[in-house]
């Protein structure tokens, strides 16, 4: 049995679907932000199988590069946000962060 | 002297005695003496007023001055055209004589009424009436228009209003002021429809105008009867002002007026309008008209003068007496004597006014006592009082040397000549009488209250002379009674000056077929314009067979009556009560004033009340029903209106919140805030997505 695009895509789901799990069930927000890494890379994944399997030649590798590095500066973001909010409020869990209501 | 300061004086003379009014009316709460400057005025308006008769007779003696402006014009709708409506004044001779009587009368009365009413709670106001009406009175003179003369002529009557209901705490009064203006305004109806009819078929209010236009053909309705119709309308306002029968009701009752004011305005000057009317407006009357007039005025003429014989009160006397020498005048208007009308209407307002102030004397004397069975005696008490009421009451009768005597001497002559022209015999005849009568109930009176034995001693002990200001005037107005004044010939008027020279001869313009016979111009003499059937033989013959006849007959009646007041009410040789008595229902019918006034109650009172019960009942019931039944179906309506709003369209906005927030406690449980329910929703909400559109 040949390792084929529908391996790829089913790892790459897995990983998606554990990425959406995590940003929803996870109360610490540090959790949230490795649950959008985990979602970053499974893409990451789709366009380097694709890229692989299909007609593009280097591109997705090219595409899959520019999300990493993408990531890095929206994790950098992000913790700076997140660390800011626990200077202000005092906490990093999403539950209580609910200010989005009013 | 140019034409304009006439005109300028005039419209001086017309308006002073606005001034007066207005100052005095205005400043007479506050200033006690405010009526001193009315009587200034007065003064200066009589002496303007000579001196305009003056210099109008030396300098412009035939010529008519008229001067007017515009005072606007519109569009005349059915037509098409302009119409202009003038205001102006025409100072012919008569104007200028009529003016200098109104105002030296109106002069001699505020000077008495200076002693007459002192005292009284509304001196200043009394005067201030006075002052409008002279101005009104010089308004209708002066007016060359029958618009301006309408209008003047309702202020007259506001006037006269304001004056014989002066003391209007006492019902009588305020009755008879009412009485008055009611009765004037049944006549003013008539007037008004002449003038509209006029101004319909002229389109011009001005007097020379619409003569102008029947002298070339032009006719109301292009009829002779409508030129009758418009002559008689525009004679109706005169019925009522000069208080001609059946209209003169209310001039004994306008008696309750203060006494100064009954000389001034309703024996002298006010009732005098109407005849002053009729000659104005002589010059469109047709022979038809004329008949009419003349018929009103003898009847009349004879009518209050049979109610004069029986009456007790010494106004109601002098009253009547007016009345039916203001029949006198109308009469001789009607067939034709229109110079020996106005001559009349002058002398008569002096002897008249004389009369009327002198038993305003009387009853200042007697303390307000005016039943003439109380008096007597009073002429070795008051002498002058006494001599000039003889003077004047010789004039009224008739008797030569006097100015009534030329002036009625005229008309029965006239009217003689008259009957012999067109065969109405009735006129001289009745005039006869009423001159009988005239010179009978004029020295009852006389007698019954200057001679005999006094019957109420304690107030007879308290009378005198009255203060010099109240016996000035009476002696001013007795003298003018003299002929002296009018002509060098104490038998023949038309030598003297007044008749000869002053008073203009009267034009006709009526077309000639509907004139009286005399009246025609014949063609031979038609070569002069201004030609006056006065001056044509026929009349000159007719009034020169009629002269002497008329003179004697007259003065035989005049001193027969005299002569008879005397034996009756003086000697005693004959009893008046027993033949009283004996023709008793004839008695009452004159002493009852012909029942006149019952008549009227009965009939047109009673009548008019009725209607207006029935009118009453019909705006209670219908017109009334008619507003209640709009006003109730409305409030139902609104009712229902009101109850859609409040359940209908409050209930659809109403639905609408509630629904909302309903919708919104719904929704509200979706939005908590946190961002990880969002993001399962996006995802619920894509996958859901994911299945429809796959």
């Amino acid at each position: 049995m040949t390792v084929g695009l529908t391996h790829f895509l089913v790892v790459s789901s897995l990983l998606f679907s554990m990425g959406l799990y995590a940003i929803i069930t996870r109360k610490n927000a540090i959790m949230v932000l490795m649950g959008i890494e985990l979602i970053l890379n499974s893409a990451n994944i789709n366009f380097v199988t694709f890229s692989r399997f299909g007609n593009f030649g280097y591109s997705g590798h090219l595409v899959a590069l520019i999300v990493i590095v993408l990531a890095a500066a929206e994790a950098a973001i992000a913790l700076a946000i997140v660390l800011n909010i626990y200077r202000n409020i005092s906490t990093v869990n999403v539950d209580e962060i609910d200010n989005l209501r009013d | 002297m140019h034409e304009s300061v006439i005109i300028n004086l005039s419209v001086f003379i017309l308006f002073l005695p606005l001034l007066g009014f207005i100052v005095t009316l205005l400043l007479g709460k506050k200033i006690k003496s405010a009526y001193l400057f009315e009587n200034i005025i007065i003064v200066i308006t009589f002496l303007s007023s000579v001196y305009l008769l003056y210099s109008k007779l030396a300098n412009f003696r035939t010529i008519k001055i008229t001067s007017e402006f515009e005072w606007f014009s519109f569009n005349n709708f059915i037509t098409g055209t302009m119409l202009t409506i003038n205001l102006g004044v025409m100072i012919d001779n008569i104007t200028a004589i009529m003016l200098s009587v109104v105002a030296l009368i109106s002069m001699l009365v505020h000077l008495y009424s200076i002693e007459y009413m002192k005292g009284d709670a509304k001196y200043n106001s009394y005067f201030a009436y006075l002052g409008i009406f002279t101005f009104s009175m010089n308004g209708i003179v002066l007016t060359n228009n029958i618009l301006m003369m309408y209008m003047f002529w309702e202020l007259v009557g506001l006037s006269s209003y304001l004056l014989i209901g002066f003391w209007f705490e006492k019902k009588s009064a305020a009755d008879a002021g009412k009485k008055a203006f009611i009765v004037n305004r049944i006549g003013d109806i008539g007037m008004f429809a002449g003038v509209l009819i006029l101004f319909f078929t002229y389109q011009t209010f001005s007097f020379d105008n619409i003569f102008k236009s029947i002298s070339l053909g032009v006719l109301p309705f292009n009829s002779d009867f409508w030129l009758t119709v418009t002559g008689i309308l525009l004679f109706c306002g005169a019925i009522g002002k000069s208080a001609q029968f059946p209209l003169h009701v209310w001039l004994p009752d306008a008696m309750e007026g203060p006494t100064p004011v009954s000389a001034l305005i309703h024996a002298a000057t006010m009732v005098a309008a109407g005849v002053y009317l009729v000659v104005r407006i002589f010059g469109l009357l047709t022979a038809d008209a004329m008949l009419f007039i003349g018929v009103i005025g003898m009847i009349s003429a004879f009518i209050p003068a049979t109610i004069a014989l029986t009456q007790n009160d010494i106004k109601k006397v002098l009253a009547y007496s007016t009345v039916s020498q203001l029949g006198y005048m109308i009469m001789a208007l009607g067939i034709g004597a229109f110079q020996f009308a106005f001559f009349h209407l002058v002398t008569h307002a002096f002897f008249k006014a004389a009369l009327f102030l002198g038993s305003g004397s009387v009853i200042h004397v007697m303390h307000h006592e005016q039943d003439i069975r109380n008096m007597g005696g009073l002429k070795k008490k008051m002498p002058l009082t006494y001599w000039t009421f003889v003077l004047s009451s010789l004039a009224i009768s008739g008797i030569p040397l006097t100015s009534g005597f030329l002036s009625k001497d005229g008309i029965i002559t006239s009217s003689l000549a008259f009957a012999n022209l067109t065969g109405h015999y009735l006129f001289p005849i009745l005039s006869l009488i009423v001159a009988f009568l005239t010179a009978f109930y004029m020295f009852r009176l006389i007698i019954k209250t200057f001679h005999g034995e006094p019957k109420d001693s304690h107030k007879f002990q308290h009378a005198h002379e009255s203060p010099f200001l109240m016996v000035m005037p009476l002696i001013v107005l007795a003298g003018l009674s003299f002929f002296v004044w009018y002509t060098p010939n104490p038998f023949d008027s038309e030598q003297g000056w007044v008749l000869s020279k002053w008073i203009e001869k009267p034009i006709v313009h009526t077309p000639e077929n509907s004139r009286f016979d005399f009246m025609k111009t014949n063609a031979d003499e038609e070569t002069e314009q201004n030609f006056s059937y006065l001056e044509s033989e026929t009349y000159k013959e007719a009034m020169q067979s009629a002269h002497y006849p008329a003179m004697i007959l007259s003065e035989l009646v005049a001193v027969l009556g005299i002569l008879l007041a005397f034996l009756v009410h003086h000697w005693k040789k004959i009893n008046a009560d027993s033949i009283a008595s004996s023709i008793k229902p004839v008695y009452n019918f004159s002493l009852n004033k012909w029942y006149f006034d019952e008549i009227y109650h009965k009939t047109f009172v009673t009548f008019t009340i009725g209607f207006s019960r029935i009118l009453a009942w019909f705006d209670a019931k219908v017109i009334d029903g008619i507003v209640n039944a709009s006003a109730f179906i409305t409030k139902h309506f609104s009712f229902f209106i009101g109850n859609f709003d409040k359940y209908i369209i409050d209930g659809i906005v109403n639905f609408t919140a509630y629904f909302n927030g309903f919708a919104g406690l719904l929704v509200r449980r979706i939005q908590t805030g946190k961002v990880q329910s969002y993001l399962a929703l996006v995802i619920f909400s894509i996958v859901i997505l994911l299945f429809i559109f796959k």
